[in-house]
């Protein structure tokens, strides 16, 4: 089974009619789920061995904001964790269910939405038409995962019980993958923004 | 038969450097059972037939679906106008056949044991009652096509508009898919680049460089776009 | 022909955990992780293990499926528990790896004895008193529906993406991703426009 073409990019994005927008938000958002959901599932990159993958998760997260928006990247991340918290193997590693949820990285799992929405924020209301720019997206990109690794590392400080110093050694080796990560996002979201020059408009 | 009418309608893109023209003013009273578009890629055909359901708005002019202006009473047209688009994948929206079918009668059957039911009915119409339970990835590309047309067909709109229902299947299913489409009671508004698909309706319009270049009987109409294509 | 990536962690089965009522389960689970968090004693984590460990052979699940699914989480537990113990000494890294076990386990309990349907359906029924502040429960389960039937297609669109960069011989990652972003925001479109001509827009 093949995949279909998918047509130019032109002729889907600026047709008049903007009260399909509704079920356009609910098909991004699904699909977005999706996309992070795959990059996760395919995109390992094994380091060190030790059962710790380079995933292309926090790359789908942050896209999803910087390509979206604060909602709809907000939505998509969120619906992604539903997924599997609903039992289906979506987060690296091939797992899924709850036990993602109260482990020791639950507290950047937890705060992806709000790394999404963060970075959607500024890609959307603070860039506006520079979001082409990817030096600039970069910018709004990193935002978001700066509060991913607040959050996750104060979540090990109290989950482990361990000085805040210690918590930031611990988060500290994730540092060097996730700027990369938020390079490629984006000088993807930029091109995105590029074949899809409405996908942000305000409405 | 329903009837489609075009009043001087048009649609226009914004672009960076001014409007661009996409469907010159139209007018056109469509009232036959089965009619055909055909016409190169990019001349505008996909624009027309999506004015008929208010995918598009006319910029100018009036489309009108039984009288109802699509603009005004876009909810209402949508009831009467089913679209089944090119590629099946984009249109399945379920996870499993019976799933996709209940969702579009999610409004017009409340009680979901009996909407249930009415899916089943309507799968089994369309040769995929077998299918019910299976995920939507499991079937063919023709039978997802089918499957695509059993999800609009469920609530029995008056029109069906299918914008190159067969373009990406192979030989058996293009045949299944435009048999199936052909013993349809509904008016069916169809775009196809196959010829043999086009000859069968009873009126073809040839669309060019956004307008409606030839308007009438399915032979002459193939003979006309024939004529524009170099050898 | 589900791909094996959509099998989730739940593993059919008659025992009493796997019919016991959702709600029960996932509020026991809440439960069980803040007393495992919140009690911080060596005696305590024990207990909080053993009364995993009798769930899960209460639950009777497959012993290698379940150290699969655990992995993870004990890979994480012998990292943190070996630095406390250089750190702080035996009895906090003890803890720390009884509790970190004891949490994981009690989850994969719940995920793998809950089918996903049942876990979706129960969690669209506990947002459904979102209703009043604007959530609409139908529209988040169509959108969370829609992202489970993108999944495969999806997947199989960013395998196929990224094997076409390969053929090219382009090794950049955003060769892949970028067309594979545009690839999935056309076919939302499509999508949107699909369920904007079925009428789930209008209601
Ligand atoms: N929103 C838009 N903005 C700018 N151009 C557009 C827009 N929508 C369509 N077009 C352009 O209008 C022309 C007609 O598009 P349309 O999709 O109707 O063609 P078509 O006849 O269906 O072609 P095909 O056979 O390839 O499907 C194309 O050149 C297309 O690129
Ligand atoms: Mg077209």
């Amino acid at each position: 089974m093949t995949m279909s073409e998918t047509p130019a990019p032109s002729t889907t994005d600026a047709r008049p009619a903007p009260q399909r927008s509704t079920t356009t938000d609910i098909a991004l958002i699904a699909a977005f789920a999706a996309l992070i959901a795959a990059l996760t599932v395919i995109g390992g990159i094994p380091v060190g061995g030790a059962g710790v993958d380079i995933t292309l998760q926090t790359f789908g997260v942050l896209l999803a904001g910087c390509v979206l928006g604060p909602v709809r990247g907000f939505l998509a991340v969120s619906v992604y964790l539903v997924l599997g918290a609903i039992g289906l193997p979506v987060f690296s590693g091939h797992s899924g269910g709850l036990a993602p949820f109260s482990g020791v990285s639950a507290g950047y799992l937890l705060s992806f939405p709000f790394a999404a929405l963060l970075a959607g924020y500024l890609v959307k209301y603070v860039l506006g038409g520079l979001r082409t720019r990817a030096a600039f997206v970069f910018i709004a990109a990193m935002a978001g995962t700066v509060l991913n690794h607040v959050c996750g590392t104060l979540w090990m400080m109290h989950f482990l019980d361990v000085s805040l110093s210690q918590a930031i050694k611990f988060d500290a080796p994730f540092w060097v993958g996730d700027i990369i990560k938020s390079l490629v996002v984006a000088l993807v979201a930029a091109e995105v923004h590029r074949a899809f020059p409405r996908l942000l408009a305000r409405r | 038969m329903a009837t489609i009418e075009l009043e001087a309608a048009s649609v226009a893109a914004p672009g960076a450097d001014g409007d661009t023209v996409i469907l010159e003013p139209t007018t056109l009273r469509l009232t036959e059972q089965r009619i055909g578009l055909i016409g190169a890629n990019g001349s505008g055909k996909s624009t027309l037939v999506r004015l008929v359901n208010g995918l598009v708005t006319p910029t100018s002019g009036r489309v009108l679906v039984d009288g109802l202006d699509v603009a005004r009473d876009g909810a209402a047209v949508r009831r009467r106008v089913g679209f089944c688009f090119t590629d099946p994948a984009a249109q399945l929206v379920m996870p499993t056949c019976v799933e996709d079918v209940e969702l579009s009668l999610r409004r017009s059957v409340r009680d979901a044991g009996e909407r249930h039911r009415q899916a089943l009915a309507v799968l089994d119409r369309f040769g995929l009652g077998a299918q019910a339970t299976l995920s939507v990835h499991s079937l063919s590309g023709g039978q997802r096509q089918l499957l695509a047309l059993a999800g609009v067909l469920a609530t029995d709109p008056s029109i069906l508009v299918a914008d190159e229902p067969t373009t990406l299947l192979d030989l058996a299913n293009t045949r299944r898919v435009t048999e199936t489409l052909f013993t349809l009671p509904q008016q069916l508004v169809v775009v196809t680049h196959d010829l043999d698909l086009a000859r069968r309706c009873d009126r073809v319009l040839v669309v060019e460089d956004a307008r409606v270049r030839f308007d009438g009987p399915a032979e002459a109409a193939v003979a006309d776009y024939l004529s524009t294509v170099p050898l | 022909m589900n791909p094996s990536y959509l099998f989730g962690v739940y593993q059919p089965g008659t025992s009493p955990l796997h019919r016991a009522w959702i709600g029960a389960k996932v509020g026991g689970l809440a439960a069980f992780s803040l007393s495992v968090v919140l009690v911080r004693s060596v005696e305590a984590a024990f207990v909080f293990l053993a009364i995993a460990v009798l769930a899960a052979a209460v639950a009777r699940i497959d012993l290698g499926l379940l150290l699969r699914s655990l992995r993870p989480a004990l890979v994480a537990a012998v990292i943190f528990a070996g630095i406390q113990w250089l750190l702080y000494g035996p009895a906090k890294a003890t803890e720390t790896l009884v509790d970190l076990v004891a949490l994981a386990l009690a989850a994969i309990v719940v995920s793998s004895t809950s089918p996903v349907n049942a876990m979706l359906d129960s969690f669209i029924r506990w947002i459904t008193p979102l209703r009043h502040v604007g959530v609409d429960p139908e529209r988040v389960a169509l959108t969370i529906g829609l992202a489970i039937q993108a999944l495969p297609g999806t997947v199989a669109l960013a395998v196929e993406t990224r094997d076409a960069a390969r053929a090219r011989g382009v090794r950049h990652p955003r060769a892949f991703l970028t067309p594979f972003v545009i690839r999935v925001v056309a076919r939302a479109q499509e999508t949107g426009d699909a369920l904007h001509a079925r009428g789930i827009g209008d209601d």
